[in-house]
């Protein structure tokens, strides 16, 4: 029960040869490729540059699960799925080789959709629904809340409409920022006002 | 997962020496994925990891025995464990800490650079706490005889 005072902590690890980033990164790289090969590895991720800043990219073996914007906080996004998908989530960018080729082609005006494929498990069915139309809404063009709500059935639920774009795991790869507002202003974005201009004006271009 | 992997090598590394220490590490991890959804929200990682570890590096450790012609072993490791410096660390400690005994050297490596209490340490070698403390202290002095270097703790005689 009662337990001497320790001195106070010896620095052994300093003093010991350090413990590299490279050395770290090898490591990891060489764990994920084995969990994956041993079907342990949930959610592999990466981070992405893009002139919409840094994207956090997170796929399970179904598909793209999650795309975040860095004014989500990838750490909260990193949280988030290791409770709500699975915490075996491992920094691994292969997975991820296809996502980002895509998005890099789309930022160079090569890409005019997303052929990749998609897990929808942060989803409710109504809120998956909703996204699942929004690829419908071709590359350069725009529908209101109002438009989309009708069009998947549920003219009255303009409002959910609006939640689910607010809430789209998928930004950028599932449309929602050509959804807009019916008097013409582009209205909210999980990625914040300024990057859907910034698509918009870039698909407008 | 980021902020234990340093410290899980630098265990690996004081218990196997750095030439067998990327294999346990992998192994730690690989088993810790495998078996995490049963790991309670409160445990303390830490220590979890550092069990794991334990039984990997006496894996590895039992593996080497049977196959080894020891005397082979030896100046490879040696060899392998002076090209690991880096950073102005000084490699002899990390020698002075390869020829304490197993127990002393599990004993330092899991409280001093684990940061394990010494009840932890205990339960993952096995005896009593006060053992673990004992071989810690003994493993400190020795390694204060045998390395010049960097301060290591005061006396913790009990």
């Amino acid at each position: 029960m009662t337990v001497n005072p320790e001195p106070e902590a010896l620095d052994l690890a300093g003093a010991l040869p350090e413990v590299t980033r490279a050395e770290l990164s090898a490591l990891h790289a060489r764990l994920a490729e084995n969990a994956d090969a041993a079907g342990v590895l949930d959610v592999a991720y990466r981070t992405l540059d893009t002139p919409a800043g840094s994207l956090l990219l997170a796929a399970t073996r179904s598909g793209l699960v999650r795309v975040a914007y860095r004014i989500e906080g990838h750490d909260q996004v990193l949280e988030a799925l290791a409770s709500r998908v699975s915490p075996r989530i491992l920094q691994a960018p292969g997975r991820l080789d296809a996502a980002a080729r895509e998005i890099d082609e789309y930022f160079a005006g090569r890409r005019r959709s997303f052929d990749l494929p998609l897990d929808f498990r942060l989803c409710t069915a109504f809120r998956r629904k909703v996204l699942r139309h929004l690829p419908g809404i071709g590359y350069g063009h725009t529908a209101s809340y109002a438009t989309v709500a009708a069009a998947v059935g549920a003219p009255r639920a303009v409002r959910a409409v609006g939640t689910a774009c607010a809430t789209n795991p998928l930004p950028l790869v599932v449309p929602c920022h050509r959804v807009i507002r019916s008097d013409g202003q582009p209205g909210g974005y999980l990625g914040g006002p300024a990057t859907k201009r910034l698509l918009l004006d870039l698909e407008a271009a | 997962m980021a902020e234990h992997g340093a410290t899980v090598l630098r265990v690996c590394r004081a218990i196997l020496g750095p030439a067998d220490a990327d294999d346990a590490w992998s192994e730690t991890f690989l088993a810790a994925l495998k078996a995490y959804p049963r790991l309670g929200g409160a445990a303390n990682v830490e220590a979890w990891l550092v069990t794991i570890a334990h039984r990997k590096a006496l894996d590895v450790t039992r593996a080497a025995a049977r196959r080894a012609v020891p005397a082979a072993d030896l100046p490879e490791q040696a060899a392998a464990r002076g090209a690991g410096g880096g950073g102005g660390a000084d490699p002899d400690l990390a020698d002075a800490l390869a020829a304490l005994p197993r127990r002393q050297r599990e004993a330092v490596a899991y409280h001093y650079l684990a940061g394990l209490p010494y009840a932890d340490v205990a339960a993952v070698t096995g005896g009593s706490t006060e053992a673990a403390r004992r071989a810690a202290a003994d493993g400190i002095a020795r390694l204060r005889k045998t390395y010049a270097g960097a301060a290591l703790p005061d006396g913790e005689t009990a």
